[in-house]
């Protein structure tokens, strides 16, 4: 009876809410400006929301002028991107018209036949596409891991120089991309990386490298060093205060550097277009130049480019969990 | 100066009560504490009053004139933040002119203004340094200039000694008492620390989970609480509080202690307590004294060392633990089995269900 | 449980240097209180004990072994922080396991369970074991932190001012389980602390640090009765003992400034020296002997400060219960002399008896 009891938990964290803000004759101004920003988005985003809807156009749709709101979608665009196509002669024409007509053919060969060809195989877009999603995935994982772990150094440890050395790793961003490609181009053809996966990984890897440090760097900053002094004490060595204690803490920075990275990776176009030819070619430069028969394949182009924003965006949902948490997860006091 | 009036004043956030309505006038040239734990609801009011948050309900008047909705910019109140809020880019003469500079002020107003504060709180000195080279107390007192320079019509303090040393708070609690009493501002000043609102505190605004426990002097609080919760929180350490049954004029209590209770409670006791027999005993541990003719029995078992006296932990039956006020002469080792005896002037008693206490006909 | 003991250790930072020649040892099950202000080296002693920080020269041993060369895991001491030290991704139940599952000691799982159980009784938050830490309030998290602590069993356990965040009343209450925690389990422990009040409540002994030194060890009674410099006088007991420029004249000593004098004590005192009186020491008394003014009254309720001044010289007087003095009172006052203190121009206590 004679002790003070505290009972929690406390009431959560929210936001203040300014007194000018609440007071009706704001929030119907408020309602306005949400209502223009909201037509502003729409006008921004239109050119994707074309670019989206020209992907299941016809050719001859895509073409149309005025354009086309309201049309017949189709799969002809994915099928142009994604295939070989050969000509057929009029006798394979009529074998054909007659599997489709048992349904024995898939969705793909049937538009092909409609415009009067046959599937020779995957296309090239195929190839780059495969290109991408290695040379990409490979960089971005080696950006961060590499990058989580020199950001944990830089932030934990007293080393000579630290600051010049933060500095010159973020110099490296300093450069734009088209005025090294030269002398890169010449030094990978020396060394046989040309043309080759592995030159394009270290390439974007090194790139990414000094973003990843720099914001992960930050990201450590902000977890206190008790957590893992606390752990060293208790009998953990750091290497396993560090994979128990600063990585789950670190969750979200990681997922935030891991999305910037691979955004910079997948949509790269210069580098990749200057230092790849058959082999090693990612998407991005077979995108802008899909040439097709009598002149640019536009439904393919808008196929290609909806289909190449795709991955990313599922990684970026993929890891939204952790994404946000980071944002909800500040100190909470009454 | 001001009057700050309160009227109904409450904050939701979704069905979550962080004040309930609140119903407080403020006088011109008071000092008034808002006093509880974390998370009471006291910081909440305060920003409400400033403006830094909005009311979900009631209204708020500065001296007379309502200013529920008013931007915190337009209140004329000044606010002074526990970690300070200092700017640390600028020096700390800019930081004391900035709201005067912000209000348009021309130089020669700003400076003389700047150079009455700096003597006041004794900062002279301080002026070319910038805020990050200063100590704690310093860096207070540079944001109380800034609050002082504006002569605003009242100030609004959130626990403002609590980044600081034990012993630079006692200093610095003497030091805007001074200063209050000089400048005779009305001042709304928040704390979660009973010592400083007994000691700064015209008047005491106990709080607790969003709601106003009692409202009163120092003398009020301390030596007639209104409930459990004040007769508990205020006072180092707080009232023992001893849970027993009334019956034919005593209280009996768990391992055959038995009070004798004053003549002048038995009506208000009888009246009190809904018919039942249960209640509780409160004492303050100055109230009672160790003597061998007491009529409560006790283990000792500890002795806190507080300086110029001493606290004694008593085991007065299992699991009740009441501190009794003693002085270094007498030392109890551990175990030594003890009586003492309630002064009847300090002695309180409280009903158990409600929580409240009961009140004596006569005032004290 | 150990003993400790810390031999002339000596720390420097880039910018400042944080401890020199600090020396002190503690028993077997004591509770051992480093006091003094903030940045005097508190808690640059308990990283070093831990093993967190090198110290440049010195030595520490536990049990009569040193320690030095040990990483903080080998030295089997437990640290309770002043905040951050709960995981928030993980349950309570999580973070008090968290050092019995370290690759140290892979404590089997069922024995975790009994130890976190009992753990989590002696401190009342069984009811939490479930929740996220994040969650909690800051009682409770603390009171999780020394559970990870008790846990361990450790030989030592280092606690930084783990009380300074917590309310007030918080405070009162996990001091008076702390020190009841730390004698029922006879844990030898070293606990930093810039309050005084925790110092002399909980300490069996305490070492008064200032500006990295060690400049008085005694136990609470030591250091309060008989304070050894004028900073440790000044440092514990509320409010703050009054310190009066004084000199001795024949057989009575002059306060400077105002006719404030005492009969001359049996001491060796130089023609110049500070006088150090308790507020307590100082009684308010219509027949006494000093007059003063009360510039300020603070009413705590079981006692008031009163401000007063004597002439030019402001005082500090306690007095019990309500004073009925008001600001502006004339009043006379007595001095307590059995109980005065007397300091050296180098701020060091004066004991030697006048020959």
């Amino acid at each position: 009876m004679a002790r003070f009891e505290e009972r929690g938990p406390r009431f959560p964290t929210v936001q203040p809410v300014r007194v000018d803000k609440i007071h009706p004759r704001a929030q119907a101004l408020r309602r306005i400006v949400a209502l223009i920003a909201v037509v502003v988005t729409i006008i921004i985003l239109l050119p994707v929301f074309v670019m989206g809807i020209s992907a299941f156009k016809t050719r001859a749709d895509v073409m149309s002028s005025p354009p086309k709101v309201l049309f017949r979608p189709t799969l002809e665009g994915f099928m142009l991107l994604l295939t070989e196509r050969a000509v057929v002669s009029p006798a394979r024409l009529e074998e054909l018209q007659e599997t489709a007509k048992e349904g024995k053919l898939s969705l793909f060969e049937r538009l092909a036949l409609d415009a009067g060809m046959e599937i020779t195989g995957p296309s090239a877009y195929v190839f780059r596409l495969r290109n991408s999603v290695i040379i990409a995935g490979i960089s971005t994982i080696a950006s961060v891991v590499l990058g989580l772990f020199a950001a944990y150094a830089f932030s934990r440890f007293r080393l000579r120089g630290k600051d010049d050395l933060l500095f010159f790793i973020l110099s490296t961003r300093m450069l734009p991309a088209v005025v090294v490609t030269i002398p890169l181009f010449l030094m990978y053809r020396q060394l046989g990386l040309h043309d080759k996966h592995l030159g394009m990984i270290i390439l974007y890897t090194v790139f990414n490298l000094s973003f990843s440090v720099w914001l992960l760097k930050g990201f450590i900053d902000e977890i206190p060093k008790e957590y893992e002094e606390a752990a060293l004490v208790d009998g953990y060595t750091r290497l396993q205060a560090f994979f128990r204690i600063v990585l789950p803490q670190a969750a979200s920075g990681i997922a935030a550097t891991t999305v910037f990275c691979l955004i910079f990776a997948w949509n790269e176009y210069a580098f990749a277009l200057m230092l790849t030819s058959q082999r090693a070619r990612t998407a991005p430069p077979s995108i802008a130049t899909m040439m097709g028969r009598g002149g640019i394949e536009w439904s393919a182009i808008a196929a290609g480019s909806l289909g190449f924003l795709i991955p990313v965006v599922i990684v970026t949902f993929a890891l939204r969990k952790y994404l946000l948490r980071g944002i909800t997860f500040g100190a909470i006091r009454g | 100066m001001a009057t700050i009036e309160l009227s109904k004043v409450e904050k939701k956030f979704g069905d979550l009560h962080a004040v309930k309505p609140l119903d407080l006038t403020i006088n011109d040239g008071e000092f008034v504490v808002l006093l509880g734990p974390s998370g009471c609801g006291k910081t909440t009011t305060l920003r409400m009053i400033s403006g830094l948050e909005a009311v979900t309900g009631g209204r708020i008047l500065l001296n007379g004139k309502e200013v529920t909705w008013k931007h915190p910019s337009e209140r004329d109140l000044a606010f002074v933040f526990q970690f300070y809020a200092l700017y640390s880019h600028l020096s700390v003469r800019q930081n004391i002119a900035f709201p005067l500079q912000a209000q348009g002020m021309k130089r020669e107003a700003i400076d003389k203004r700047v150079n009455e504060v700096v003597d006041i709180l004794r900062i002279r000195h301080l002026l070319r340094l910038r805020p990050g080279k200063l100590a704690g107390g310093d860096q207070q007192r540079v944001a109380l200039a800034r609050a002082l320079v504006r002569r605003p019509a009242a100030f609004l303090m959130d626990e403002p000694l609590g980044a600081l040393d034990a012993e630079l708070r006692e200093s610095m609690r003497a030091e805007i008492k001074n200063l209050h009493i000089a400048q005779h501002a009305t001042t709304v000043y928040v704390t979660h620390d009973q010592i400083e609102a007994m000691a700064m505190g015209d008047r005491i605004v106990v709080m607790s989970k969003a709601e106003v426990q009692q409202v009163g002097t120092p003398v009020d609080v301390y030596y007639n609480p209104s409930n459990l919760f004040v007769a508990r929180f205020i006072g180092s350490p707080g009232m023992n509080l001893v849970k027993g049954k009334f019956s034919g004029g005593a209280v009996r209590m768990a391992g055959n202690d038995r009070y004798e209770v004053p003549p002048a409670w038995h009506k208000p006791l009888a009246n009190s307590l809904d018919g039942r027999d249960e209640v509780i005993l409160g004492f303050r541990p100055e109230a009672a004294r160790v003597t061998p003719d007491g009529s409560m029995a006790g283990e000792v078992y500890a002795t806190d060392m507080h300086g110029g006296h001493t606290v004694l932990h008593v085991n007065i039956f299992e699991g009740e633990m009441v501190h009794i006020r003693s002085d270094r002469q007498n030392t109890y080792p551990m175990g030594t089995p003890i009586r003492f005896a309630i002064d009847p002037e300090m002695v309180r008693f409280f009903n158990p269900r409600t929580e409240a206490a009961v009140r004596r006909e006569a005032a004290r | 449980m150990s003993q400790v003991e810390l031999k002339n250790i000596t720390k420097r930072f880039p910018t400042v240097t944080a401890l020199q020649d600090v020396s002190f040892s503690f028993e077997h099950g004591e509770f051992f209180v480093l006091l003094g202000p903030t940045g005097a080296g508190k808690t640059t002693t308990l990283r070093i004990v831990a093993g967190l920080e090198k110290q440049d020269s010195g030595t520490i041993s536990m049990d009569g072994q040193n320690i030095d060369t040990r990483t903080p895991a080998e030295r089997d001491v437990a640290f309770v922080f002043q905040q951050y030290s709960l995981y928030p991704t993980m349950t309570v139940y999580d973070n008090l396991a968290f050092p019995l599952r370290s690759p140290l000691r892979k404590t089997p799982e069922p024995e975790i369970k009994i130890r976190v159980e009992s753990a989590t009784e002696k401190l009342r938050i069984s009811h939490l074991l479930k929740r996220k830490t994040a969650q909690l309030s800051g009682g409770e998290m603390q009171r999780v932190a020394i559970g990870r602590a008790i846990v361990r069993e450790p030989r030592l356990f280092l606690m930084d001012e783990p009380l300074s965040n917590l309310d007030a009343k918080l405070r009162e209450a996990l001091r008076v389980e702390l020190k009841h925690l730390q004698k029922t389990q006879g844990s030898t422990t070293l606990f930093v602390t810039h309050d005084q009040i925790e110092a002399l409540t909980m300490a069996d002994r305490i070492a008064v640090l200032n500006e990295g030194e060690v400049v008085q060890q005694g136990t609470p009674d030591d250091i309060y009765d008989r304070p050894a410099t004028t900073f440790v006088a000044q440092l514990v007991g509320t409010p703050k003992i009054n310190l009066l420029a004084a000199s001795r004249q024949e057989g009575t000593v002059h306060v400077k400034g105002r006719g404030l004098c005492v009969p001359a004590p049996r001491l060796a005192l130089p023609e110049t020296f500070l006088m150090g009186i308790r507020p307590e020491d100082i009684r308010p008394d219509p027949n006494g002997t000093f007059g003063a003014v009360v510039s300020l009254t603070e009413p705590l309720g079981v006692e008031t400060i009163l401000h007063l001044k004597a002439g030019e010289l402001p005082l500090l007087s306690l007095v019990p219960g309500m004073a009925s003095q008001r600001v502006g009172d004339q009043i006379r006052f007595t001095i307590v002399q059995e109980k005065l203190h007397f300091f050296g121009p180098d701020n060091r206590r004066i004991a030697k008896e006048r020959t």
